[in-house]
Order: C-alpha cells, then structure tokens, then sequence
C-alpha cells in the first residue's frame, strides 16, 4: 500500500469522527498557539529592551558599586561603600577623553498637582544628564548648573507624566508637588514611545543633588560615563578603574553599553526559553491526548483492524496508517495554532504597548515540534493496533 | 465427481496439522494430526459442532494462523513457518474470506469495502474501482455502490462480503458460517451465489456446524475433537437455485 493511500484512510478516520478529531486537535492548537505567542513576546520585549539601551546613546559606560564577576550573575556580597558626587567629580578630572560623566539615582516617588496625582520614576542626575538621558524637549528647558549645585527644587517632565497631571495644558511654571515637597516645572519632554520595559515616559528630571535631599540620602546609584570617540571606549574603561581602585579597591565594575546589551539579552533570552517551556509543556499536554484519543480508537476499531489483517493489511499497512492519523491530528493542530499564535501576537502589539515579534524560526519550531509530537504520542497506539492478532481482532465485540 | 482428473490439483492440503495453545493455563489440543487436501475448483464443507476444532482448521486453511506442527501446502509450496507479513501477503493474493458477521467496514460504501484487498495488493485506483464493480455485479450489487453497510440488508452486506472476498481473483474463496446471521430467504440466496460462483470455477470451503449447509457442498469432511472424523461425498446436493425458485415470490424488493 503506498503513502497516499496511508493518508487517505487517516483522513476518512477522521473525518467520521469529527468532533473528537476537533477536541484532540485543540490541546495542540492551544500549545503551538502559546508556544508562538509567548516566544513572540519574548522576542519583543528582548528587541524593544535592547533598542532602550542603545537609544540612550553611544560610547556609554556605566559604572556601578560592588563586584560583578563576569556576567549577570548578580553581585557576590553588597557593596561596602556606594559612590558619591565626589567620586564622578574625581572621574571628570582625572580621566581624559570624556564628553560627559554622570551621576545618577533613581528611585520611586508619587508627583502631584492639584488632585491629581501619579506614580513616577524619579530620575536624577547633573546637568549634563541630558547626554546620556535621549529624551528631546518639548518645551521649557533642562535644569541649569546653578540648579545643581544649589540643589533647587525644579523638576522636567516625561510626556506621560505631562498628559497626566497638566492635560492639554503647558507645564511650565506650573508647581507640583513630589514626596510631599514642593517644585517648579521647568520643562517637558516629547513621548519616547510606548516603552514597555522602564517607560522613559513616566519619569520625572530633576537635579542629583535635589533627589539626594528628596530620599534623604548621599550617595548615588550609578555613574554614567559618555566617551568622545569609540575607540577610546576600552582605553577610558582601564583608566577608570586605576583612579577608582584606591578608594574602592575591587568594590566597583565598570559595564561598557556593550557588556550591559550582552547581559540584558542574555537574561531575556532566557526569560524567552523559559516561556517556550511552559507553552512547550502545554503542547506536551496536547499529545498526550492525541495518544490517549489514538489508544480509545484503537481499541474502538479492533474489528476493523481484524477486517484489514485479514485482507492482507501488513504489519507496517496497520502501524502507517495509525501513525499518519495521529500526525495530521497534531500538524493539522500545529498549523490553526500558529495562525492563531500569529494573530494573537500580532493583535496584541496592535492593541497594547506589549511589544511582539512572531520569527520564522519560532514558526518552524513550532511545527516541527508539533509534528514530532505527533510522532511520538501516535507510535505506540498505532504500534499496538499493528501488532493486534487478526483472529482476535475480528472476534473482538 | 465427474471431473476429469487433471483439474483435480490440490489448491491447499494440510499434513498432520495439530495445533496447541493455552488458554488460561491450560493446554488445549484444538488439532490432533489434521490432513486434509482442497482441490481446485471444487466446493468442499468443513462441518463439526462447536469445539470440534473447526474453527482452528478453518484459521489454518485461511492463512490467519500456523500450525504447532505438520505443514500446509498453498500452491505445491510449504507455507506453515511463514511470518504473519508474509501470511499476510499472501492472504491477500490467495484467500478471500466471508464471514458470518459480515465484518464490513461501518460507514463505508460498498465499492470501497469490495476495493479494501486491492488497496493492500497495490492496485491503482482506476483498477481498484473497475474491478470493484465487477464484483459487485457479480453478485447482483451493481446498483448499490455507494451504499454503506446501514443502508444495506443482511443478504446484501453479505453479498458484499463476497465480492470482497472475489475481487482478487482468489485461489479459495473460505465462508464461515455464511448464512449464520441471515433470514433464511437471505441465506438461500447467499448459497446460491456461492453455489454459482464455484460452477464459475472458484473453489469454495464452507465451514459450517449445520448438517444441511454442509449439503450445498460436493463433499463434507467431518470435524470431531481435533481430528478428522470422516470424509463424506455428498450424494443429493442441495441446489440453492431450485430452492429459492420454489419460494413464494419477494413482496419487498432488496
């Protein structure tokens, strides 16, 4: 008997018992479905995260407290003793080559104005902050020098923060109210795009020196360092860490833009193996009934698989026939699964800031592995029915 | 018997068949030295009560069984040590079967159960169809293709199951209690297509527990716990044909 004859019974099979055909196809569908859309999130967020930290401009390099040794595995002890203004100051002196150095803290605050209020990241750095935050104004202005170093209580708004608080309507002059403390707006910035990791847009400017009085504190979390030219890059990168080595010993590291993309990347990519895998376990799921609706069939259809021995249906005819069943199940499965995967995800990047992006090689994953569940989960009913005895099987009831 | 005897070639022959299996535990002698010989184009009766061991004679005769020991010859070649593939190929090529329970394909049309062995041999689909019909006209189905086992009399499925059991041109067309499930109108005229196709020169082995289907038959072989209890010519042969003749005209067609 040849293959196409194989696949013509399969799908007569099939088609006499549809709605069961239909039920068992679902729990594929389900898992290809969740499969391409939880890896087509994945991909998104780790494209949109990564363009982030590109956009916040070239020849970037951050330099954080405590001792990251060789990757994202996280720090081996808290760091005994944080940076201070002093030590970017040291840094602008000693290091040549510098466009700008830049401390920074961030933290959470709830900003308000009349009765309105909204919960923002507070972003603080000096005044050259403006070379390493990329946002462009909307109006008013940056914070000037004389406002850090007398630590004013101004402030410079992220559009969403602007659309919140003061709709339709210029900032600019306007006071709010952040942590219970009063501050002027002196400037707003033009939307970013809807950002989903860290929205750039819900995030308030203000001085360093200010943020230090705002959360009672006076160090600061991360100094941002932007190169002039590109090839100094690993050049700047060994001169920072001799002038710092005398006062933080090997408490510090220094990531260039390039070892922070490697490590965000590397944990998203992980963070997108690990959805696949719970989707992968729905699709595990799926075959399992595609086996257990294979094992009722065969059982139901002893008596025919009687008929076929005995008319001189070989081993192999039987094992085929059973087989192709189940794999038309689970690729017919797979196919309805990544339409609906892909048009999920793709109405969902539509829709809401959730950023997505369906590859082809998550397609051809899917499928393939649908079709090698389909395989594994149909070879041992169908093995069973080939290896049933024909006098048996025909005095089956 | 009046044939001449160059047709009289024995299509299959079994030689001291015995065959022993357990069933529960316990060992069961279903045959106990069965030889026997099928002759080419004749209609032969296998016939015992139930037990007998004609059920087990009948599976080894069709190819769906071997023997613990003895041989049986198909065609002047030992086939009793084949595997079940290869048995299988060669039921296909050799044995067509009828059944008492019919043993259709459910929700499937005539032409296509008749195809079935034609679709394992290999046949292309335009031979599988012609052929298909050929064998349902045979048996009187020729208007009746498309119909499915629901939509089919008992008589009828079983006159199926013989243009199943014809369509490739088998060495040995085997029933097993054929007219067991019929009415006994159906059951005549079951008999007297067999009886007709074996005048066409198909050789016919009927096996049956009844004395008077065995009768249809030119030659009876007695079948008694495991052994061949005698061998019988039949001297008065029921002829299904005047039978049905001398039935009162069929009120309902089909």
């Amino acid at each position: 008997m040849n293959f196409t004859e194989s696949v013509r019974i399969a799908f007569r099979a099939l088609a006499a018992n549809k709605a069961r055909s239909l039920l068992t196809m679902l729990g594929v569908i389900i898992g290809v479905a969740a499969v391409i859309l939880l890896v087509g999130i994945g991909t998104g967020v780790q494209g949109e995260v990564t363009g982030a930290v590109e956009g916040l401009g070239s020849n970037l390099l951050f330099i954080v407290p405590g001792q990251f040794e060789g990757g994202p595995g996280g720090d081996a002890a808290p760091p005994s003793r944080r940076f201070t203004i002093d030590d970017a100051d040291l840094i602008e002196r000693r290091v040549d080559g510098l466009d700008a150095v830049v401390p920074i803290i961030q933290g959470g605050g709830t900003i308000r104005a009349g009765n309105r209020t909204m919960r923002v990241t507070v972003a603080a750095a000096t005044e050259d902050g403006e070379q390493v935050f990329s946002a462009t104004l909307a109006g008013g202005r940056h914070y000037r020098r004389s406002e850090v170093q007398a630590a004013s209580r101004v402030v410079a708004l992220g559009s969403s923060v602007t659309e919140r608080l003061f709709p339709n309507r210029d900032p600019v002059g306007e006071a709010v109210t952040i942590q219970g403390q009063r501050f002027t707006v002196v400037g707003h910035y033009q939307s970013q795009g809807g950002g989903f990791a860290g929205d750039q847009d819900a995030q308030v400017y203000m001085p360093v020196t200010t943020a230090q009085r705002l959360f009672g504190v006076d160090d600061v979390g991360t100094i941002v360092v932007k190169v002039s030219e590109a090839e100094d890059i690993e050049r700047a990168q060994a001169d920072i860490k001799r002038v710092l080595t005398p006062r933080f010993g090997e408490e510090f590291t220094v990531f260039s833009q390039e070892q922070t993309l490697g490590i965000l990347s590397d944990l998203l990519g992980t963070l997108t193996y690990m959805l696949a895998g719970i989707a992968g376990i729905s699709l595990l799921v799926g075959g399992i009934g595609i086996m257990n609706i294979m094992l009722v069939s065969v059982s139901e259809r002893t008596r025919e698989i009687g008929i076929r021995k005995a008319v001189g249906a070989r081993t192999y005819d039987i094992l085929s026939q059973f087989v192709i069943e189940a794999v038309s199940l689970s690729v017919f499965g797979g196919v309805i699964g990544i339409a609906l995967g892909w048009g999920g995800a793709s109405a969902l990047s539509a829709t809401t800031p959730v950023p997505s992006e369906v590859t082809p090689w998550a397609v051809a994953m899917a499928f393939f592995f649908a079709f090698g569940v389909g395989v594994f989960f149909g070879v041992y009913p169908a093995y069973k029915a080939s290896k049933l005895d024909p006098i048996e099987a025909l005095r089956y009831e | 018997m009046s044939e001449p005897a160059s047709t009289r070639v024995a299509v299959l022959e079994t030689r001291d068949v015995t065959k022993r299996y357990r069933l529960e535990g316990v060992e069961v002698n279903a045959l106990r030295g069965v030889s026997i010989a099928i002759n080419k184009g004749e209609m032969v009766s296998i016939m015992g009560p139930s037990g007998s061991g004609k059920s087990t004679l009948m599976h080894i005769v069709g190819l769906l069984d071997r023997p613990t020991e003895g041989q049986v010859i198909l065609d002047g070649q030992d086939v009793s040590t084949l595997s079940p593939n290869e048995l299988a190929i060669l039921r296909n090529r050799h044995i067509g079967f009828v059944f008492q329970a019919f043993n259709l394909l459910p929700r499937t049309s005539a032409q296509a159960n008749v195809e079935l062995p034609l679709v394992y041999g290999g046949a292309s689909a335009s031979e599988r169809s012609r052929r298909a019909v050929n064998a349902l006209e045979r048996v009187g189905l020729g208007n009746r293709l498309t119909h499915t086992s629901s939509q089919l009399s008992g008589g009828q499925q079983q006159r199926v199951a013989i243009a199943r059991a014809l369509v490739n041109d088998p060495s040995i067309v085997l029933a097993d209690e054929p007219t067991g499930n019929l009415d006994s109108r159906s059951g005549i005229e079951v008999m007297s297509i067999l009886q007709d196709l074996n005048a066409q020169g198909i050789t016919v082995v009927l096996v049956t527990h009844d004395a008077r289907i065995a009768r249809h038959a030119q030659r009876v072989i007695h079948v008694l716990d495991g052994r061949v209890q005698s061998t019988e010519i039949v001297s008065e042969r029921v002829n299904a044909a005047e039978e049905l003749r001398a039935l009162p005209a069929e009120e309902v067609a089909g």
